[in-house]
């Protein structure tokens, strides 16, 4: 078991520093200097010049990058352009937002999309299950932005249960911080849910095909137990290895929910880092984005251990 | 003796469906196919539409809600009567035609983008699968790229080109080779193991032929349905990236753009937000449904696993 983490863990370095690699080459290799938006419109060539040495930009690429990795290794995530602080203070301060709407969104999805998907395999072909299908196609079209706005209009601003937008510490209190939290996650949620769903709805399906629900059916056992504990025991693993893919729709969802309901969180700061070439920051950013969901796959898998006993590391 | 019992003509053979009758009955496919031709319809016959051009702007016609008239001057400085079917925004621009105009780029950067990622993933599928010293690489390469979240990938990629169709194009079909790669790889190893194929080696057949005229053409099934999924996707990012600022700039009309530039005062004009937003969704459900209706027809092995 712990040489299998240990293993997993070391087989996480080459495909992070593939990462590291792509997301160095794609910035540095494309047009808009930065060292030219940082020195402003009126600066002479010496002055960006200057500049450009201070950041070590007018280096080898190779140097750039070694220099770069090796800060890196010893947790110096570079200084931001644009903010003028540590990159990584900088995902400090931002980090509380995003991971709580994450928290929350996972929560709300699997507490609603796995009872649906049971029910919907329970009574397959029913109306409940048709319904459950159209919706979770629905659910992947509609963009979150959209639902985003459809349901500020209509929750917040129509019947007026959440505020509109922003976003309040954990510190400053529990109540206000879940009451700005909530419509985000749900909005964030939807698309999870449908990509639950269907796979909780198709893993028990299949799983109630097997003997061994005749048998619990047939020593008399209540249906749902049946269901929960023999059905849905079973489709454990599928449905956290979608748990898992998800994570990357939820990364990208995460940034357009935060530019819509005003969150402080790591989404947004990507954006605007992106958007003021803000190389240090946007490459911290999308490594530590990409090790998160390299990270919880490794949690899935190793989560395969309790809910499959016969799978053994 | 009665010859009449050897006849092979008089057997009753039921005849199988060929794959393209079953694709054509079923109403998945039927009802996101006719959306989609629908919506091809409108983004051709655009300026027919009931439409003006759709950078227009006009001080006096700001705000306008859906249905109201007003006036809209042309590049000449001609003033024209207009209906504003769908409103006007802040500038006084003509929400209805944006739309209208906007379903050219929705369609054309989800085509071009399945069409693109196909291409260079069929290309990169079958050399991983069938170049053995170049499988190890290429993988960990397309690996690093799927860690990465495509949104920000595309954010990425597209905010540091300039944004352009093409760049768009680019930047989200470089998201997805990396599946398409995955998913021909998988294909070719499986179908290489196929009698046929080995029969095809034993006969010489050159590699290439053995590529192209054996393996491809059993990829067409699952490659066809991937395509529209990936359609759907590139049409939901392109809208994703110019609604945050980074996509097309805003004298190409896109669904995401006009949204964009509706938020601010989204709560006293809605209608701004609105009519994109639906026919951003529904097209996208459009494209959704022609997949699952191609994935149930054609690849019967996927359809039972989701």
């Amino acid at each position: 078991m712990y040489t299998f983490i240990a293993r997993r863990l070391l087989a996480t370095i080459p495909v992070l520093l593939v990462v590291a690699v792509l997301v160095f080459l794609m910035l540095r290799l494309t047009p808009g200097d930065p060292a030219a938006i940082l020195a402003g419109d009126a600066a002479s060539g010496e002055q960006i010049a200057a500049i450009r040495a201070s950041l070590g930009l007018d280096r080898p690429l190779p140097v750039q990058f070694a220099i770069w990795a090796g800060n890196l290794l010893q947790g110096d995530f570079g200084s931001s352009y644009f903010y003028k602080t540590q990159v990584a203070q900088l995902i400090a301060q931002r980090i509380e937002p995003t991971l709580a709407l994450a928290t929350l969104t996972i929560l709300i999805a699997v507490i609603v999309s796995i009872p649906l998907g049971v029910i919907a395999a329970w009574r397959f072909g029913g109306w409940f299950d048709r319904a459950l299908m159209g919706f979770s196609v629905l659910g992947f079209s509609v963009p979150v932005f959209v639902l985003a706005y459809l349901l500020i209009w209509i929750v917040s601003l129509q019947l007026g249960w959440f505020p509109v937008q922003g976003y309040r510490r954990l510190a400053d209190g529990f109540w206000p911080f879940l009451h700005h939290l909530i419509l985000p996650a749900i909005t964030l949620s939807v698309i999870y849910i449908a990509l639950i769903a269907r796979v909780t709805r198709a893993a028990v399906l299949e799983a109630l095909g097997e003997d061994y629900i005749r048998t619990a059916r047939a020593k008399g056992l209540p249906e749902a137990r049946v269901l929960v504990r023999h059905a849905l025991a079973n489709a454990a693993v599928p449905i956290a290895t979608v748990i898992g893919i998800g994570i990357a729709l939820l990364i990208g969802g995460v940034v357009v929910t935060e530019s819509v309901y005003a969150i402080p969180g790591l989404g947004r700061l990507t954006v605007d880092a992106v958007l003021a070439r803000d190389f240090p920051t946007v490459q911290a950013v999308i490594l530590l984005f990409s090790f998160a969901y390299v990270l919880v796959n490794l949690l899935v898998d190793l989560s395969y251990v309790v809910f499959d006993p016969r799978i053994r590391y | 003796m009665d010859l009449q019992a050897l006849s092979v003509e008089s057997a009753n053979i039921a005849r199988r469906e060929s794959a393209w009758q079953r694709v054509r009955r079923n109403w998945s496919v039927r009802i996101g196919g006719a959306a989609i031709a629908l919506l091809l319809l409108v983004a051709l016959a655009a300026p027919w539409l009931g439409t003006v051009d759709p950078t227009l702007f006009d001080a006096a016609s700001r705000d306008l809600r859906p249905g109201q008239s007003g006036e809209i001057m042309t590049l000449d400085g001609e003033l024209l009567k207009h209906e504003f079917l769908m409103g006007s925004d802040s500038f006084g621009r003509d929400i209805h035609s944006r739309v209208m105009y906007g379903t050219r780029v929705s369609l054309l950067v989800g085509i071009a983008t399945a069409l693109l990622a196909l291409a260079f993933g069929i290309v990169l599928g079958l050399s991983s699968g069938y170049l053995r010293w170049l499988d190890g690489p290429l993988m960990r390469v397309m690996d690093g790229l799927m860690a990465i979240p495509a949104i920000l990938l595309a954010i990425v990629l597209v905010a540091m080109w300039r944004a352009s169709v093409l760049t768009v194009v680019l930047a989200i079909a470089i998201t997805e080779i990396p599946r398409v790669t995955r998913l021909v790889r998988s294909l070719v190893l499986s179908i290489r193991e196929e009698p046929y194929v080995e029969a095809a080696i034993s006969l010489g057949t050159p590699t290439w032929r053995i590529m192209f005229g054996h393996i491809l053409p059993n990829c067409v099934a699952p490659l066809l349905v991937q395509g529209t999924y990936i359609c759907a996707a590139a049409i939901l990012v392109e809208a994703i990236l110019s609604f945050l600022g980074v996509g097309l700039p805003p004298d190409i009309p896109t669904w995401g753009n006009i949204m964009a530039e509706g938020r601010v005062q989204f709560m006293a004009y809605p209608h701004n937000l609105f009519f994109p937003g639906v026919f951003l969704a529904l097209t996208v459900l459009a494209v959704n449904i022609l997949g699952d209706g191609l994935r149930d027809t054609l690849d019967p092995k996927m359809a039972k696993r989701v």
